[in-house]
């Protein structure tokens, strides 16, 4: 009962988001600044995990393929594989989660435990539209994040391999081989899901919390367990749904 | 003029305001008195239309709260000025930035003219010099001064505010009640303050309602709040112990 209120008030939420907007010039600069935060100042940290990740992999992968007749081409094509069928769109999501998503909750907290959100409504703005909804939009630029983070992992991977000695032409036949762009379509299709889940798991345990500044960091911790919870669980569905 | 009738709120069944009826007069600076969790925020919340009564009426100039479709609730929280207990100033936005806010979301006014309009109310305010200053670098009393020209820049009928004066030393708590108390007779607001602080009783309570657990127990002015025979009221007017030494010499 407690929970299928929650899910209830959580679609309520993004429904309301998106009604009685606000005027367009105000709406334009708030998803401006929060691409800015939310999507181009995450990319250095996304870069680095990547590029290490992307190496260890490959290192992983080579120490499985000892066998002589294994060509080492297999090495580049299983990089590629668990980069982007699975590392980049998941695993960096659950980071974000981290990172983006405990940053929403507790400047959407501090804003409800300061009043500031009923200072929106008793101006008779729509808080959830000035607040949520150009986190939303933001957000569906999050696949140009996660094409990032593909791109340097996969890189990372052969700069680990080129070190090892592993024949660089090795490794670029391995990652074009058998390529099927149908795991790219359901990679980004759960980009994009996990961008959505980014978005409002996070603004929700910020928007409905009570409580004083204690709870604020509660919260983020709580909405950094939701967020990752819900991203693992949909991935199952989804992988369910478009692989098997 | 703000009329409430038989007001009654109950969260999770427990009853927080029961059956209120007072009225807050134009142009005077009414307060609403009474211990912490007495209920005050909730009635002031309901009020602005923050809380929606269990049951009851609020007549608003003769437009009561019943019946009314939303687009008339939006129109009338435009005539609505709120300062709230901790300012609730929007802390990544400069004083003007602040001040300007309502008057950017809201009109349709050129920048020029929303940039005066701020200035105006800074000005009023005395708050000139700290305009390109950030809330977090301001005093208590200086935010709540930004606070209340964010309140009165779009030229409200009705100002509520919620403990103007907690947290602020009693120098600055009078200076911030006076301000208040000038504001409504320059403007001819109907102003309602939430306060459970003795001083601004005295100095600016022109019409009281005092609540105890939910009810109205008492109302009336300043001048009659010290002759009261209500054995609350005294318990309330006389808590601390010099209050009760000077109640001897009276
Ligand atoms: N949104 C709410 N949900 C449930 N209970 C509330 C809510 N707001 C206030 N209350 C309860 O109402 C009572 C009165 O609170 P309040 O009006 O804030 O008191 P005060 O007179 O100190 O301003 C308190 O017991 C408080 O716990
Ligand atoms: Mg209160």
């Amino acid at each position: 009962m407690f929970y299928l209120n929650d899910i209830g008030r959580y679609f309520i939420m993004i429904r309301m988001s998106f009604f009685k907007p606000c005027k367009w010039k105000v709406l334009k600069k708030l998803i401006f600044k929060e691409i800015n935060d939310l999507i181009i100042e995450s990319i250095p940290i996304v870069s680095i995990l990547s590029f290490f990740i992307g190496a260890v992999i490959s290192i992983q992968t080579a120490l499985n393929l000892s066998n002589p007749f294994l060509s080492k081409s297999l090495i580049g094509f299983a990089t590629r594989q668990s980069v982007i069928l699975e590392f980049a769109p998941t695993f960096m999501s659950i980071i974000m989660a981290g990172k983006v998503g405990s940053y929403i909750t507790s400047s959407i907290g501090t804003m409800r435990v300061t009043e500031q959100i009923d200072a929106l409504e008793v101006m008779g703005i729509n808080p959830l539209n000035y607040l949520v909804f150009p986190k939303i939009i933001a957000l569906l630029f999050y696949p140009f994040v996660i094409t990032i983070a593909m791109f340097t992992a996969i890189f990372g991977g052969f700069l680990a391999m080129t070190f090892a000695g592993v024949p660089s032409e090795a490794f670029i036949t391995g990652i074009q081989m058998d390529f099927e762009p149908y795991h790219v379509f359901y990679s980004y299709i759960k980009t994009i899901l996990f961008a959505i889940i980014l978005a409002t798991v996070p603004a929700y345990h910020g928007y409905y919390m009570k409580g004083g500044a204690l709870e604020v960091g509660k919260a983020s911790t709580s909405s950094f367990v939701w967020t990752s919870i819900i991203i693992i669980v949909v991935n199952f569905i989804i992988t369910q749904l478009l692989l098997s | 003029m703000i009329e409430v009738k038989g007001l009654v709120k109950s969260f999770d069944g427990n009853m927080i305001l029961n059956n209120i009826s007072t009225e807050f007069v134009q142009g005077k600076t009414n307060l609403i008195i009474g211990q912490s969790g007495s209920g005050k925020t909730v009635l002031i919340k309901c009020l602005l239309g923050l809380h929606s009564p269990d049951d009851g009426e609020i007549v608003y100039d003769g437009v009561s709260n019943r019946n009314m479709t939303q687009a008339e609730k939006t129109l009338l929280r435009r005539e609505m000025g709120m300062v709230f207990q901790g300012s609730a100033l929007f802390d990544s936005m400069s004083v003007l930035e602040n001040v300007m806010f309502p008057l950017k979301m809201l009109t349709k006014k050129h920048n020029d003219e929303i940039v005066q309009r701020a200035v105006d109310a800074i000005k009023r305010v005395e708050l000139k010099k700290a305009k390109e200053k950030l809330p977090s670098e301001l005093s208590g009393g200086m935010q709540k001064r930004v606070a209340i020209a964010r309140a009165i820049v779009m030229n409200p009928k009705y100002l509520f505010c919620d403990e103007p004066n907690s947290g602020l030393d009693p120098k600055t708590a009078i200076v911030i009640d006076n301000l208040i108390q000038e504001i409504t007779k320059e403007y001819n607001i109907t102003t309602v303050i939430n306060s459970h602080d003795m001083n601004s009783v005295m100095e600016i309570g022109e019409k009281i309602v005092f609540l105890e657990n939910g009810i109205k127990n008492w109302e009336g002015t300043n001048k009659e709040i010290f002759s009261t025979k209500n054995k609350s009221i005294t318990d309330f007017v006389y808590s601390s112990e010099l209050l009760k030494k000077v109640k001897k010499f009276l």
